[in-house]
């Protein structure tokens, strides 16, 4: 059954939603147009929005003093590269606490997302002297180890309420038909939860993608990711607004393109299961 | 072949025995119905003939071989489930070869018996389709198709019906007798509808709180049931139920009499009573008495026997056909 809803209350509800969402975006609208401004205009007092003298000089500076594309490579290695890996991990993780669960199952969940209440900064030295003795500091595969361990908690629940959706019996007629558990897995479930194994990915290549903190701490050149290459240009001294809102626009694009194309997958994905 | 024999299989959950201690032989190729209430331990008892849950204690040995330990897979075992448990994301032909493909079968064998059991099924057309494109009756016949492929020992049906429409639940029944002449494989079959049982089975095993209440054929049930349970339970519609002095004629604690082997009349009998409800079948007509000093019996009279709400009628059981049990519900022969 529709519910009536009055015209007065749809506006209301337009007008708030706008507002939200206006407020939300607004911060990337104003790095964005910062990035087009000179030094100058970027620092005006009063601000200017629109009327200002566009120009791209700012991104080719930017460009000529560090190496973009390297840093996006690097991204690109690390977020994937964590994503993957953590799925790797996370499937037969999440398939054995969603389908043969035992009395602790529940404490090790909720142990795995306490470790994520934990400010990070807390185990900095500890995790940069291990980095430094393993020799993986400033390396790819250092930064794909800890991003992995940081978003393994969020992977494994989400891909465990997924597979809580699945009934149990469809895996019990594959077990008699013959198909050993590593079977079981590729053939049945993992193609069952292909909407909530693909939105785990994106929102983890996001997530991989913006994070600073142990990015910033554990690499230094070589394989120092976009985020790097943006907080080289942030100084204390001022006047590189618009370089540091170029290079940050340079840095957001790809992801915010990858999230625009997916995010009817990612919604999808994360409502999955609410509504049958 | 197919023999399938239980002994002394006991099932606990945690402190709750659900099924406290069970001996069955199945022979090769009958058609074995478990029957009984909801939470009697029917299903229970098929899991673990399938491997799906393990034993408490106790053995089960299928084709004379020890399976009590083996997966499920080694059993050499089909399984038909409820739910159909179809593989969502596989065509019907990707769904039916699944076993064959896990038992490592080369493409042209697996394509082969495929279509064959296609054919036998009726599926022939639908060979590419998804199972959301099917009706229920097509993906149960998905199922059972996936299940004949293996040419298992043995064929477990988990209430395969219960999710169909009434219509589609008599052809399907008819359906999976045929395939049961044509394979003369072993089945065993799980259901709560004791019409299935009486229609499909070689054997009854009638469950009651995960005990064994009585095994026999259809019409052995039906004629001599052992105690007051199986009476109860088989039979539609069910056994009346007489205690007090009308038992005690018949040197019974009760006794019970079929609503089939009542004969009514308008003028005299043994019991004298009012028509309470009276349901029209066409054919044959149930009538609710409320008799004098007894209670409500059902008495079961032809289609063309006129009478309606509050009239008079006459009882007379058939003291032949009548059954006696005693204190214990159990049967005095």
């Amino acid at each position: 059954m529709a519910r009536n809803v009055s015209t007065g209350r749809k506006l209301i509800t337009t007008v708030v939603a706008w507002t939200i969402g206006i407020l939300i975006f607004f911060p990337i609208l104003w790095t964005f147009l910062t990035s087009f401004k000179t030094e100058a205009q970027a620092i005006a007092s009063p601000p200017v929005f629109l009327f200002f003298d566009w120009t791209t000089e700012n991104y080719s500076e930017v460009q000529s003093r560090s190496d973009y594309l390297k840093h996006f490579m690097n991204s690109v290695v690390v977020s994937f590269g964590s994503t993957l890996l953590g799925l790797l991990i996370a499937i037969p993780s999440a398939w054995a606490m969603a389908f043969s669960p035992t009395k602790r199952t529940k404490d090790v969940l909720m142990w795995m997302l306490s470790t994520k209440m934990m400010p990070p900064v807390g185990v900095l030295v500890p995790m940069y002297l291990i980095f430094r003795n393993w020799g993986l500091l400033d390396t790819r595969t250092g930064l794909v180890i800890v991003l992995t361990l940081i978003n393994l908690p969020i992977i494994i629940w989400m891909l465990y309420t997924y597979f809580k959706e699945i009934p149990g019996e469809i895996l019990e007629a594959a077990r008699m038909d013959g198909a050993s558990l590593s079977k079981e897995i590729i053939y049945v479930l993992t193609p069952m939860a292909i909407p909530g194994i693909a939105s785990t990915l994106l929102l983890n290549i996001i997530l991989a993608w913006n994070e600073a903190f142990w990015t910033l701490n554990l690499s230094a050149a070589k394989a120092a990711p976009l985020t790097a290459f943006i907080a080289s240009y942030s100084s204390p001294e001022g006047l590189f607004y618009a370089k540091l809102s170029a290079a940050s626009t340079m840095a957001i694009a790809p992801i915010l393109i990858l999230g625009w194309f997916s995010q009817k997958q990612l919604v999808r994905g994360l409502t999955f299961g609410a509504v049958k | 072949m197919g023999s399938i024999t239980l002994k002394n299989v006991s099932k606990v959950f945690g402190a709750h025995a659900v099924i406290p201690s069970i001996d069955l032989d199945i022979t090769d190729g009958e058609f074995v119905v478990f029957v009984g209430p909801s939470g009697c331990g029917k299903s229970t008892l098929l899991r673990l003939i399938a491997g799906l849950e393990d034993v408490s204690d106790g053995e089960i040995v299928i084709d004379g071989r020890n399976a009590t330990e083996l997966p499920p897979a080694k059993r050499g075992l089909s399984m038909v489930f409820q739910s159909y448990a179809l593989y969502p994301h596989m065509s019907v032909r990707s769904n039916i070869a699944f076993p064959l493909k896990m038992a490592g079968e080369d493409k042209a064998t697996i394509d082969k018996k495929v279509e064959d059991a296609a054919r036998v099924l009726n599926l022939t057309d639908y060979l590419d389709r998804k199972p959301r494109q099917l009706s229920g009756g097509q993906r149960q016949r998905v199922a059972i198709g996936r299940a004949i492929v293996r040419q298992p020992e043995a064929f477990l049906f988990d209430e395969p019906l219960s999710n169909l429409d009434a219509a589609l639940r008599v052809n399907m029944r008819l359906e999976i007798s045929q395939l049961h002449q044509q394979l003369k494989t072993t089945m065993v079959y799980v259901t709560h509808d004791q019409v299935e049982a009486m229609t499909m089975a070689d054997k009854i095993v009638v469950l009651n709180r995960g005990r064994i209440e009585q095994v026999g054929s259809p019409l052995d049930l039906y004629r001599r049931p052992d105690n007051l349970f199986v009476a109860g339970f088989i039979g539609s519609p069910k056994m009346n139920f007489v205690t007090g002095a009308p038992a005690a004629a018949h040197q019974a604690h009760t006794i019970g009499i079929r609503p089939e082997h009542i004969a009514l009349s308008k003028d005299q009998g043994t019991w004298r009573g009012t028509v309470g409800v009276a349901e029209h079948l066409g054919s044959d007509t149930f009538l609710h008495v409320n008799a004098d000093g007894i209670g409500t019996l059902t008495a079961r009279v032809g289609g063309d026997f006129a009478v309606t709400h509050g009239d008079q009628v006459y009882l007379t059981p058939d003291t032949e056909r009548l059954h006696r049990f005693d204190e214990k519900g159990m049967a005095i022969r």
